[in-house]
């Protein structure tokens, strides 16, 4: 499943293939689907009574827009959640129709001494799909037509390459979540993270939860310093707990509550680096007179780029960890009596 | 002045403020029907509307009073093998104002704030040139103390003189102080009052958003602290030490509401309260995201007049803080208005 959830197409805005694949594999293990207005997919599992317990994970995937077409049939393109640092030469795939393209600069030959020092704008570059005219591309593309990498999903042992971990790892989580539980909760699938957290603060609004978990991925943090400054999270030591992010300060109980379950269990975890980036747990805890709100994320390498790293390790102790700490706010009256 | 001492002293970052709503409890539980404390942790008084209260076929107006009990401070990003903490912020810090500052956590470990000193360092230095020291031999021993994640406060003890107050974290105690104080001093207002305490003002005006939305109000008046602009070769603003209390009309994120500015002038007028009229180029308060919730929330600010704020030792004028619990028992003896 790891294979399909990262070669399926969903940038933010057009998640439709990813929520068809998700609406297929659970089907048979909830008991009730609504897609919002929004586009979120919310799913109930058992009757929900006390606690109401919210989980989410984001469908949409970092990619580009289409926003132009020049003359010999060149695309130009704004990016979602990307920096241009880790799109040259790559390959892409456009729109419905999945047609094939290469992210092109001027090569070497032809470039100006200046500007092989620089590192190029999004308007220096272009998507080129094999045409020659303008007219040849309209027939292939549109205007406001989504577009991400190019990659294909591999194994390496314990590791898995591929694009879009970020945020399909969260939704195998919940999707194992719901095959495995009995417990009674919403898990929903939520839109348009990467274009600004914009799906979840709806599902929230609608399902009314005690307590939410956003399940998410971390960039991992291994990178070399010549500070000694330990450097962390690392991939295959364990789900990765926050403390604090831009978007959120997490419910001290839940955390305390999870960072627990962990211990008793032997679980292995790691803690977020504070106040780095933020997730659906922002807008989901602000959410009407407030939410009890944790977050849980998978460390990956490179995220936000066309190829990442996760540990399948890490992935299954997210699954465990998140069941075994579902199962003790049940029995934590305090958080939500 | 010795509730507002204790507040000022106690510990109480963003996202940490257990101490503090302990100590407001502690002092309202006598004052109001009920309180309550809310998901993300906002401490709820609740007073009803006493007998004389409306005529037949109205509404009884609710007006809920905001004050933030939350500071800024800092979080622990990592520990080094030495035993040195990097970290980076909680709400706005001035590096310039924060360097060879004393802080503390929440279990009473104190530190000093450290910065490198190679010739390269920039300066001013940036929030990654900066450490803390907890004054432990090895990483083993900080841990012991410290944990990533771990948020501190800056440490430092309030002075009382000249009828001025030096402290840290009057932004907002003092605000949490004149809404105390105003709670003891009302004797019947026409209205249902809610005297909200709010948290996480400091990284996002995020309390005070969900509390509304818990409360509905019809009016809301947040208390908080304002720049001046009477310092030596200071920025140019039209506000004042010890020049009266200070009537909102706008500041960064918000427009007060003009029927609710007017009323706060008019008592100030009617009662000779001395008051100012402040616009705040920078900054904003709970108000700006209050108003916004649900279908809209009738809002003004009340502010105290402070200088160096957000240093560890912010200085405001007690004359004011009197004028402006003032004005705050008027606005619950005799409402804002009908809806």
């Amino acid at each position: 499943m790891f294979k399909e959830l990262s070669e399926l197409i969903g940038v933010s805005g057009g998640e439709k293939r990813i929520k068809e694949f998700i609406r297929g594999k659970i089907e048979q293990d909830v008991d009730d689907i609504v897609e919002d207005p929004y586009g979120n997919l919310i799913v109930r599992k058992g009757e929900i009574k006390k606690p109401r317990i919210l989980l989410t994970a984001h469908m949409d995937e970092v990619g580009f827009m289409i926003i132009g077409i020049e003359k010999k049939g060149l695309l130009k393109f704004s990016l979602i959640g990307i920096l241009p640092q880790v799109i040259l030469a790559k390959r892409v795939i456009i729109g419905s129709k999945g047609i094939n393209g290469v992210i092109g600069r001027k090569p070497i030959h032809q470039l100006k001494d200046d500007e092989k020092k620089k590192m190029p704008k999004v308007k220096d570059l272009f998507i080129d799909i094999g045409v020659t005219s303008k007219e040849e591309a309209e027939k292939l593309v549109a205007i406001g037509d989504l577009g991400t990498f190019d990659t294909e999903y591999r194994e390496n042992g314990e590791n898995i390459y591929g694009k879009a971990f970020d945020d399909r790892i969260g939704c195998y989580i919940l999707m194992k979540i719901l095959e495995q539980t009995d417990l009674p909760m919403y898990c929903a699938f939520t839109v348009q993270e990467e274009a600004g957290l914009r799906g979840a603060g709806i599902v929230a609004y609608r399902v009314c939860p005690d307590i939410a978990f956003a399940i998410d991925t971390t960039a991992s943090g291994e990178w070399p310093s010549d500070k000694d400054i330990p450097l962390y999270p690392e991939i295959g030591k364990g789900p990765v707990i926050t403390i604090a992010d831009r978007s959120i300060i997490c419910d001290k109980q839940l955390v305390s509550l999870i960072i627990n379950t962990a211990k008793e269990h032997d679980i292995p975890y790691q803690l977020k680096k504070p106040m780095i980036g933020g997730t659906d747990a922002g807008p989901i805890h602000l959410s009407r007179a407030g939410v009890r709100t944790a977050a849980i994320q998978t460390p990956a390498r490179y995220i936000h780029s066309p190829l990442s790293i996760v540990s399948k390790r890490d992935v299954e102790y997210g699954v465990r960890l998140l069941t075994l700490s579902i199962e003790k706010v049940y029995k934590e009256k305090s958080l939500w009596n | 002045m010795e509730l507002a001492r204790k507040l000022c002293n106690a510990y109480g970052p963003a996202g940490r403020e257990e101490n503090i709503r302990k100590i407001i409890e502690a002092e309202i539980s006598g004052l109001c029907e009920r309180t309550e404390v809310d998901r993300l942790g906002n401490l709820i008084a609740y007073i009803p509307a006493g007998s004389r209260s409306t005529t037949r076929g109205e509404k009884t107006p609710k007006i809920m009073f905001c004050a933030h009990m939350d500071e800024i401070g800092l979080i622990v990003t990592h520990i080094d093998k030495k035993g040195f903490l990097r970290f980076t912020n909680v709400g706005g810090l001035f590096m310039e104002r924060i360097i060879s500052q004393r802080i503390v956590f929440e279990n009473g470990t104190v530190g000093i704030i450290g910065v490198e000193t190679k010739p390269e360092t920039p300066k001013p230095p940036r929030i990654d040139n900066l450490f803390v020291d907890i004054n432990v031999r090895d990483k083993e021993e900080a841990q012991e103390k410290v944990c990533i994640g771990d948020i501190a406060s800056f440490q430092q003890t309030a002075v009382i003189a000249n009828e001025r107050m030096m402290s840290k974290a009057l932004d907002d105690r003092i605000g949490c102080y004149c809404l105390i104080e105003t709670m003891k001093r009302i004797k019947q207002s026409p209205c249902e009052l809610y005297f909200v305490f709010t948290v996480q003002e400091e990284v996002g005006l995020r309390g005070a958003r969900t509390g509304a939305y818990g409360i509905s109000p019809d009016f809301a008046i947040a208390v908080d602290i304002t720049l001046t602009g009477d310092t030596p070769e200071s920025r140019r603003m039209e506000v004042k030490l010890g020049h009266g209390t200070a009537i909102k009309v706008k500041d960064q994120m918000f427009l007060a509401n003009p029927i609710v500015k007017d009323k706060l002038v008019a008592f100030c007028e009617e009662a000779k309260i001395p008051y100012q009229l402040e616009i705040l180029e920078q900054g904003t308060t709970d108000a700006a995201v209050v108003q916004m919730v649900k279908e809209g929330v009738a809002s003004g600010v009340v502010s105290i007049p402070t200088r160096y704020i957000h240093s560890t030792s912010e200085v405001c004028d007690l004359g004011d803080v009197e004028h402006t619990i003032r004005l705050l028992v008027m606005v619950c003896e005799n409402g804002l208005g009908q809806i």
